[in-house]
C-alpha cells in the first residue's frame, strides 16, 4: 500500500535521506528503528508532504502521491500523528477530533471513538492540551482513525507515556492493523517495537541499512539495543 | 462620578475603532502569518469611502456600514491575489516593506484625488444630541458606536467558536502546517480571511466618520496604537485584540482627560508594562508566537 522508493531529502545543503526504499502493506505494522538524528521524523515529515526538499518516489494504494501536497496526500489515505502529538489548545477535544474532513468508509464515527476511548468523551468539552500526555496521545491517534486513514504514520506514540499507557498503544495498533490499515511506526522502545510489529527497518544517517522480520529483531534485540545507545 | 462615566463611554467608544480593527489585523496574522502594516490604511479608506459615498450618491451612514465593508471585502481580495500572497513565501521582512509601501501609495492617492483638507461627514439625525443616563447626559453617537461595535465582535466571537470556518482559523492559527496534514487546505482560506481583515478595518473608519477628522492621513497615527494594542492582547488573539482594543481606548480617554500631555505616552507606558509581566501579550500564547 506505501511504496516509498529512492527518497532523499535535504535541509539547506545538508543531506538528512539517502535514497530512502521502503514498504508497508495493508494490515501490516512496520517500525523505523534508529538513533537520535537519523532522520527518522525527517522520514514521516517527507512522506507526509511537510519537506520542501525531497526527491523520489511516494506511491499509496498504487497511487504516486510525490507531487502532491500535504492537505490532498492526507485526503488520499496518509495519518500523521506528529512527534509532540500535535494537539491544538485553541480547540475542545471533540473539536481537534472533528477537524480533519473523512477520507474513506472506514472512518471511524465519533461514538466509536468514545467507545474505545471513553476519557475522550468525559473530557470532549475540554480544551485540548488540559489532556495528560498519554490521553494526549490517545487522541492523536483517535483523530486520524476517525478521518479512516489507510495508512498510519505514527511518530514515537510510546515516548515518555506510562507502561500502562504504552500497552494500551499497543492494543490500538492491534485492532487498527486488523482491520487492514498500514502502520509506519518510529520507535526507539526495542522491546514495545518487538510485540506490535511484523518487520522493522533500521535507518542510520538517513539510509535504511537493514530490513528483519520480528524475528531476526527479537533475536538481535541486544545488539540492536547496543547499536542504538539506549 | 458623571466625568468618569463620560470618560469611560468617550474611551470605550474610541476604542471599539481598535476593538474591530485589531480584530482583522489579528485573524489576517493568525492565518496568513503577516503583519498587515496597511490596516491604518485600510481603515482611512472605509472612512473616505463613506465620505465619498454620501457626498456622491447620498448613501448615509446605515447603509455604508454595509456596503463600505463589502466594498473593501472585495479590495482586500484583490491586494490579496496582486500582491499579499507572494508574502507568504518570502522573508518577513518584506511582509513590512509591502504594506507600509502600500500604505503610502493608499495615503498619497487619497491626498491627490481629495486633497489634505477633512472630508465632510454627516451623521444620520436620531444619533445626534445626548441619551440622558444616570443624570448624565452621554453622546448618542458615541453610545450607538460602542454597542453596534459591540455586537460586531461577538458575532465575529460565535463565527470563531461555533462554526466549521471558525475551527478552521483557529487550527491554521496555532499549528498551520499540522493543520494541512490533517487534509485542510488551509490555502483555500487565505484571500477570503484577508479579505474579511481588511473590511473589518473599513468598518471601523465607518464608524469613525462622523467622529474623526477624515483626511488621507487619519491612518497613521491609527495604526501605531493599533500596533501598541495588538502587543497587548497578544498578536495573533481574537479576544486579546478585543480587550486591548478597549483597554487603550480608555486609557486614551482618561489620559486625554487628567494628563493631555502624557495621553499617547501612557499607552505606551501600559504596553511596556504588559510586555514586561507578558511578554506574549494579555491573551497571547507564547509556544505559537
Ligand atoms: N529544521 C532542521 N534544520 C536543519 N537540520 C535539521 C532540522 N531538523 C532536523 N535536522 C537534522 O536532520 C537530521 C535528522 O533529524 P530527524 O529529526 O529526522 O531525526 P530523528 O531520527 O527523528 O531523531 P529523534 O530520534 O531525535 O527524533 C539530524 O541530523 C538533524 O540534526
Ligand atoms: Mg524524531
Amino acid at each position: 500500500m506505501l511504496e516509498v522508493e529512492k527518497l532523499s531529502s535535504w535541509y539547506g545543503e545538508a543531506q538528512a535521506l539517502h535514497g530512502v526504499t521502503l514498504q508497508v502493506r495493508e494490515g501490516e505494522v512496520v517500525t523505523l528503528v534508529g538513533r537520535n538524528g537519523a532522520g527518522k521524523t525527517t522520514l514521516l515529515r517527507s512522506l507526509m508532504g511537510l519537506h520542501k526538499q525531497t526527491e523520489g518516489r511516494i506511491e499509496l494504494r498504487g497511487r504516486d502521491v510525490s507531487r502532491l501536497p500535504a492537505h490532498r496526500r492526507a485526503r488520499a489515505g496518509m495519518g500523521w500523528v506528529q512527534d509532540d502529538r500535535g494537539i491544538y489548545a485553541t480547540l475542545t477535544v471533540e473539536e481537534n477530533l472533528v477537524l480533519p474532513p473523512r477520507v474513506s468508509d472506514r472512518a471511524w464515527s465519533l461514538d466509536a471513538v468514545y467507545d474505545v476511548f471513553p476519557v475522550l468523551a468525559d473530557r470532549r468539552r475540554a480544551p485540548g492540551t488540559t489532556l495528560s500526555g498519554g490521553e494526549q496521545q490517545m487522541l492523536a491517534i483517535a483523530r486520524v482513525l476517525r478521518t479512516g486513514a489507510s495508512l498510519l504514520l505514527l511518530d514515537e506514540p510510546s515516548e515518555g507515556l506510562a507502561p500502562v499507557v504504552v500497552a494500551r498503544i499497543g492494543q490500538i495498533i492491534g485492532q487498527v492493523k486488523e482491520s487492514g490499515v498500514g502502520v509506519l511506526l518510529i520507535e526507539q522502545n526495542v522491546r514495545f517495537a518487538a510485540t506490535v510489529a511484523d518487520r522493522h527497518y533500521l535507518l542510520a544517517q538517513g539510509r535504511i541499512v537493514d530490513a528483519l522480520d520480528n524475528d531476526q529483531f527479537v533475536a538481535r534485540q541486544q545488539d540492536l539495543l547496543e547499536h542504538l545507545g539506549i | 462620578m458623571s466625568d468618569v462615566l463620560q470618560y469611560t463611554v468617550q474611551g470605550l467608544a474610541a476604542g471599539s475603532f481598535y476593538a474591530l480593527a485589531a480584530l482583522g489585523l489579528a485573524i489576517i496574522f493568525g492565518v496568513l502569518g503577516v503583519v498587515n502594516f496597511a490596516h491604518g490604511a485600510f481603515y482611512m479608506l472605509g472612512a473616505v469611502t463613506a465620505a465619498v459615498l454620501l457626498d456622491t450618491t447620498e448613501i448615509g451612514l446605515w447603509w455604508a456600514l454595509l456596503v463600505v465593508p463589502l466594498l473593501l471585502f472585495g479590495f482586500g481580495v484583490v491586494v490579496e491575489r496582486l500582491l499579499v500572497q507572494w508574502l507568504l513565501r518570502l522573508d518577513p521582512l518584506y511582509n513590512f516593506l509591502l504594506t507600509f509601501g502600500l500604505t503610502l501609495l493608499l495615503v498619497d492617492l487619497v491626498k491627490r484625488k481629495y486633497g489634505v483638507s477633512g472630508l465632510p461627514y454627516e451623521r444620520p439625525e436620531v444619533l445626534d444630541g445626548r441619551f440622558e443616563l444616570l443624570g448624565v447626559g452621554l453622546p448618542k453617537y458615541q453610545l450607538f458606536v460602542l454597542i453596534f461595535s459591540i455586537a460586531v465582535c461577538l458575532v465575529v466571537w460565535l463565527v470563531m467558536t461555533r462554526t466549521r470556518i471558525g475551527m478552521i482559523v483557529r487550527a491554521s492559527t496555532e499549528r498551520p502546517e499540522l493543520a494541512r496534514a490533517l487534509g485542510i487546505n488551509v490555502g483555500r482560506w487565505v484571500t477570503p480571511v484577508f479579505g474579511f481583515g481588511v473590511a473589518l478595518a473599513g468598518l471601523a473608519g465607518v464608524l469613525a466618520a462622523p467622529f474623526r477628522a477624515i483626511t488621507a492621513d487619519m491612518g497613521n497615527d491609527f495604526i501605531i496604537i493599533l500596533f501598541a494594542v495588538v502587543v497587548i492582547g497578544g498578536l495573533g488573539s481574537i479576544v486579546g485584540a478585543v480587550v486591548g482594543g478597549f483597554l487603550v481606548g480608555l486609557v486614551e480617554a482618561f489620559g486625554q482627560a487628567y494628563a493631555p500631555t502624557y495621553a499617547q505616552i501612557l499607552i505606551f507606558v501600559l504596553m511596556a508594562a504588559v510586555v514586561l509581566v507578558r511578554p506574549a501579550g494579555l491573551f497571547g500564547r507564547e509556544e505559537t508566537a
